[in-house]
């Protein structure tokens, strides 16, 4: 649905996008993170047309965003950074705008107003104007704005930025029930969002792009072999935590053991199993048995904050020895 | 056509739901019923020495009344089109709402045209203000309409003119203040290059004379529809709006 090839863009002195690559399948929530100024809106930017890239070529459904413009832009919503409003516009009216600006036959026009209302639950202020909205309903109608005209891809940028957690919640809702119908592509700095919303991360740093894949399998690869996070407690007395490490190294298939918190008599352990080790029972087993508190075990999964963290630094590496 | 329209509508909209089409004709109104009485007090003060002293000029209402009037129109339009022009790009780049419109499918051509359509609609409103005076004019009197009609349409080209050279410096800032004073500066002096022809005579000279737009608007007041005058206005308007289109275009190159 989208393909990037060698994307570059160039301003004065600065490469802000670096011969990027990238495709997205119809259907799929992508999201693109990286941290401000990584290039991320630039990217959007020309993937929406709004400027043309320097070298590499991009297309959407087929269509070349430099040779032809209008094809894209008839299949792309968009919904840039701050939402493109006109503060002195009643919602319903500015809706009416936007669609007519995308070509809605204007026999279809009032029934797609209501609809994407009612479908970004707008509709109860609908007779309002923009600039007495809420930071949350401006957000909403300028997701409406971008599936007005039923577009294939939807381009977001940085949608739930500057909400508070309740509308955070709303809205990766809103995005997720978007799925399916439309090709998302999602750029966000917040890691747990890319986690909860979409199927596929591009990971991009300064300019140019660390990683790709889908979110599962990003979170294995990096991860090799699994850890358990265990919390354990003396049940009476003090307890070393040098005591405990000893004590779970014993365990077969454990590879390594890392104290990660000590508080009086309670630690914070992750352990390391060998490949294809389930380790669990075996690990709660000794616990009990030495007689100390098993307060909690669980697989930990590696956040993406920590993919994030180990794949730039890895790229800082990679400079710094260039 | 149906985008032009749907961008016209919107910029209209916006013109009446914000002060600033209220104040253009508020402002308006005053100054152009100031004009008109000022210069119906001075008709009737010639007419009543006239009458004193027993002899009967020509008295001609297109002549003393309708013609410098017509000139003071264009000028204050000098002072209100800056106005009326200075948002029309300035402000959608400030609040980034030009990312809708250049992401939608239309052409920037027109977003241009639709733009400056309601731009020089707001004009003609403004103008039909000014006819609520001149109808007097046809209660009490009887002038000639067909000069006037001429001047109507003489201030309608010099308005979209000077909107158009008003909407390409839109096109160039963020800021709707110095887009308004650059066009007032530039309205100015397409206003006074006039002066030069009074005593050079070199061929600059009479060529920058010849941009002047009041040498143009002239003959327009005194009834003359010229084509020499209308192809000036005609071509300032098609060279303003180009320009506008290609620093749309250019934008998405720069930013």
């Amino acid at each position: 649905m989208i393909k990037v090839e060698n994307l570059t863009k160039r301003y004065d002195n600065f490469v802000a996008v670096r011969s990027i690559d990238f495709e997205v399948e119809k259907g799929q929530i992508v999201g693109f993170l990286g941290p401000n100024g990584a290039g991320k809106t630039t990217t959007m930017r020309i993937l929406t047309c709004f400027m043309p890239p320097s070298e590499g070529t991009a297309s959407v459904a087929g269509f070349d965003v430099l040779t032809h413009p209008m094809d894209v832009k008839k299949r792309i919503g968009y919904l840039p950074e701050t939402p493109p409003l006109y503060p002195e516009m009643e919602v319903s009216e500015y809706l009416t705008f936007v669609g007519k600006l995308k070509g809605i036959p204007s026999t279809d026009l009032a029934r797609r107003v209501k609809e994407v209302e009612h479908r970004c639950a707008v509709t109860d202020v609908a007779g309002k104007l923009i600039s007495k909205l809420s930071k949350g309903y401006r957000q909403r109608v300028g997701l409406a704005q971008a599936i007005i005209h039923n577009p294939e891809v939807l381009i977001l940028d940085e949608p739930t930025s500057g909400l508070d957690p309740k509308q955070i919640h709303e809205t990766r809702e809103l995005i997720r029930s978007l799925a399916g119908e439309h090709t998302i592509i999602l750029s966000t700095h917040i890691l747990s969002e890319v986690e909860q919303t979409c199927d596929h991360v591009i990971i991009i740093s300064k300019g140019a792009m660390v990683a790709k894949d889908s979110v599962a399998n990003l979170t294995s690869r990096l991860r090799g072999q699994a850890t358990i996070a265990l919390e354990i407690e003396a049940a009476t007395g003090s307890l070393e935590s040098d005591e405990v490490i000893a004590k779970l190294s014993q365990v077969a298939g454990v590879n390594k053991v890392i104290t990660v918190a000590s508080r009086v008599g309670r630690h914070d352990f992750e352990v390391e199993a060998q490949a294809g080790h389930d380790i669990r029972a075996d690990l709660a087993r000794a616990v009990v048995s030495a007689g100390w508190n098993l307060n909690e075990l669980r697989a930990a999964a590696l956040s993406l904050e920590e993919v994030f963290l180990e794949l730039t630094a890895s790229e800082k590496a990679k400079g710094a020895s260039e | 056509m149906k985008n032009i329209l749907a961008i016209c509508e919107k910029e209209l909209n916006s013109y009446f739901s914000s002060p600033i089409a209220y104040l253009a004709m508020a402002m308006f109104a005053i100054l152009f019923g100031f004009f008109f009485w000022n210069s119906i007090g001075y008709f009737v003060s010639i007419s009543v020495q006239s009458m004193a002293m027993g002899r009967s000029f020509p008295m001609d209402v297109n002549e003393m009344i309708i013609r410098p009037l017509l000139l003071n129109t264009s000028v204050i339009g000098l002072f209100l089109i800056p106005m009326i022009a200075m948002r029309l790009f300035a402000e959608e780049k400030r609040s980034g709402t030009i990312e809708l419109l250049l992401t939608s499918p239309i052409h920037d051509a027109e977003i241009v045209i639709g733009k400056w359509l309601a731009a020089l609609c707001l004009y003609a409103v403004l103008l039909l203000i000014s006819l609520a005076n001149i109808g007097f004019l046809f209660l009490y009197g009887k002038p000639d309409w067909q000069p006037l009609a001429a001047g109507y349409l003489g201030l309608l080209l010099q308005a979209g003119a000077l909107l158009a050279i008003g909407a390409f410096i839109s096109t160039l800032t963020k800021n709707q203040i110095i887009a308004g004073i650059t066009t007032f500066a530039v309205c100015l002096l397409l206003w006074v290059f006039e002066w030069v022809g009074g005593y050079e005579t070199a061929v600059w000279a009479k060529s920058l004379a010849y941009m002047s737009v009041v040498a143009h608007f002239e003959p327009f007041a005194k009834g003359v529809i010229d084509s020499k005058d209308a192809v000036y206005f005609l071509s300032l308007i098609f060279l303003g709006l180009f320009l506008s289109v290609r620093s749309l275009e250019s934008l998405r190159w720069r930013s």
